[in-house]
């Protein structure tokens, strides 16, 4: 049953993809960096090339971390919805299959100057 | 001559059975269905409401006496503390961020519970029981009364203390509790039960009034230990409710027991999700601290839990299904939960602030096998970059967990080093999870949670669109005081000089 209730019910969910002005919402976080408390909550246009959003939002937001520098974004293993995914860099997020509210991850294997081994 | 013949005065027994159980009568017009329409729909099977014990047998009249005793004592002690300055009798300023979270946090749940207990009186069906919910609802509302009086004092003095009302509604950290409260009370009248009456007043009550009235006691705040003295007869009588509760939807039909051990399931975990706000409490924010988190846990979670569920076993109920989990997360959860509010805490109404050099010492010593390892390093390099200048604000939010709407701070059971993802898809949308024991409750009600308001996701959509400032002003926080670090706040300015007038002559 999806709710315990005495007759029919039907929730409405309070942040579906209308709800933000033509922007979506996209998670994304960095594999065993965890300076950074939980995945970034990030608000972007479904046309932004994914390039934008790396060069934009995702390089700003790793900044405090000691590795952000060493990232060599040609050799990155992404993964989304936790199952591994190549981006294309030159297509939009729309174009790369990212949805609303989708979790993208990366991973850099080697850096890890936080994290214990 | 006329004798005057005293007047005869009501046993005991008689006096509970006439200001009791004989209240109630058999509805002549109405069905029973009608008048009680919210006691079956769950699936719990009563068979005989008077099979109901009340072990205090408390009647309301004497109710009404004790407790203006209480309250009498209460504001007494109140009244000193104002008067003499109990204000600067504290250990640090520092110790504020607890009692700020309390009661931006907790005491509205306290209020929550109130309302909780009122309707749930009304719905069930036994005068027994009817009567022990009217006693526990006034009980709670007086319980938000005193915490809100009791703080108020510091609201005169300190930041951060003066609009939970506001918070309570608006805040990302305090939709924690809330929602807490709000899934409860939209339950059913047995699952109420269950929720607030066992597993929270029962299984996890200790874990948050003792260390946190003995932290008030450790670091000098009389005000709150005064109402931790004044709520801790009401709290024994709200655990035997509890208590007394499950063992009679137990006893009453053995089908009862599947349905009981889910919402014990659900409601161990999201109580220990709520109390993960006291694992910080109590390892960073007291200046001087009473025991670890980790100590708390293994005497009232491991050591008292452990037992009630053996006593419980010959119902057939088991301990909690995520217990393992939440034994791994103890030794990782408060210092994820420090280092959480310490990157965000320009969106906090309470200071946080980098442990010195000793708390380090004394955490590390406390958590040998996690702290030096996996969370020095990083309050190493925050202090680093607070020392060049460069304090670390995270301003990326956070994924926020549609269940239990804390944000997805913690990692995987099994490893420290690699944060939990969950994820589900449910028609047509994405929603995500803290972990398996939240993933499962949303599964088991979709419909429900599907709803859940999260504040950071609503930052961004009307009225506020992503401004930081207008939803600080929305929330009430005022930036610059009630926020940020407690080093260089006017909260640490003013203790110092307040005390420093107090102890020295410049």
């Amino acid at each position: 049953m999806p709710v315990a209730a005495l007759k029919e019910y039907i929730g409405v969910p309070r942040d579906s993809v209308d709800k933000f002005l033509g922007q979506q919402l996209v998670y994304v976080s960095r594999d065993h960096h965890l300076l950074f408390a939980s995945a970034f909550l990030t608000c972007v246009p479904p046309q932004m090339k994914f390039r934008e959003f790396v060069e934009g939002p995702l390089k700003t937001l790793i900044q405090p971390d000691p590795d952000a520098e060493k990232v060599d974004w040609t050799k990155v293993q992404w993964l989304k919805s936790n199952q591994p995914w190549q981006p294309q860099f030159n297509l939009s997020l729309k174009e790369n299959g990212i949805e609303h509210k989708d979790q993208i991850r990366f991973q850099t294997p080697g850096l890890n100057t936080l994290s214990a081994a | 001559m006329e004798t005057k013949v005293a007047k005869k005065k009501l046993g005991l027994k008689d006096r509970y059975k006439l200001l009791t159980r004989d209240l109630g009568w058999e509805p002549s017009y109405h069905t029973k269905d009608e008048v009680f329409p919210y006691v079956k729909y769950e699936g719990i099977k009563i068979h005989d409401w008077e099979k109901w014990e009340d072990p205090f047998r408390l009647t309301m009249d004497a109710y009404w006496k004790y407790q203006a005793e209480k309250e009498r004592k209460f504001y007494a002690i109140i009244d000193a503390h104002t008067q003499n300055n109990g204000h600067l009798n504290l250990t640090d300023a520092r110790y504020l961020s607890a009692l700020k979270l309390f009661l931006q946090a907790i005491s509205p749940g306290e209020y929550a519970a109130g309302k909780g207990f009122a309707r749930v009186g009304r719905e069930f069906g036994g005068v027994g029981t009817q009567v022990a919910c009217q006693m526990q609802a006034l009980d709670e509302i007086r319980h938000a009364q005193t915490q809100i009086h009791a703080m108020s004092n510091y609201n005169r003095y300190y930041n951060g203390f003066h609009s939970f009302a506001d918070q309570r509604d608006r805040m990302w950290y305090t939709s924690v509790p809330r929602s807490f409260f709000d899934d409860a009370m939209s339950a059913g009248p047995f699952e109420f039960m269950i929720a607030i009456g066992f597993s929270f007043e029962y299984v996890l009550t200790n874990l948050l009034f003792v260390p946190f009235m003995s932290g008030a006691a450790y670091n000098g705040d009389m005000a709150t230990v005064t109402f931790g003295f004044s709520a801790q007869s009401d709290e024994a009588r709200h655990m035997t409710l509890g208590l007394e509760c499950i063992k009679f939807m137990l006893e009453q039909d053995p089908a009862n027991t599947p349905i009981v051990q889910a919402w014990i399931d659900k409601w161990f975990w999201r109580g220990f999700r709520v109390l993960g706000l006291v694992s910080a409490m109590m390892d960073y924010m007291l200046p001087k601290r009473v025991m670890s988190w980790r100590e708390a846990w293994n005497i009232y979670g491991v050591e008292n839990g452990g037992a009630l569920f053996t006593d419980l076993a010959r119902y057939g109920i088991r301990i909690p299904k995520h217990w393992d989990d939440a034994e791994k997360a103890v030794d990782h959860m408060s210092h994820q939960f420090m280092l959480a509010l310490y990157q965000w805490n320009f969106g906090t109404c309470f200071h946080t602030w980098i442990p010195p050099e000793p708390d380090m010492e004394w955490l590390s010593s406390k958590y040998p096998n996690t702290f030096d390892k996996y969370y020095r390093p990083r309050w190493e390099h925050l202090k680093k970059l607070a020392k060049e200048g460069k304090p670390f604000k995270n301003f990326g939010l956070a994924k926020l967990c549609q269940t239990c709407q804390l944000p997805i701070i913690f990692t995987e059971p099994d490893d420290p080093t690699m944060s939990c993802h969950r994820e589900v898809d449910y028609k047509g949308n994405k929603y995500h999870f803290c972990s398996d024991g939240c993933q499962h409750i949303f599964e088991n009600e979709p419909e429900k949670y599907v709803q859940a308001w999260l504040p950071m996701p609503a930052l961004f959509q009307e009225p506020l669109k992503g401004d930081l400032g207008a939803w600080m002003n929305w929330t009430s926080l005022i930036d610059g005081k009630d926020n940020g670090d407690y080093v260089g706040s006017q909260d640490e300015r003013n203790f110092q000089q307040w005390r420093g007038l107090a102890t020295t002559n410049t």
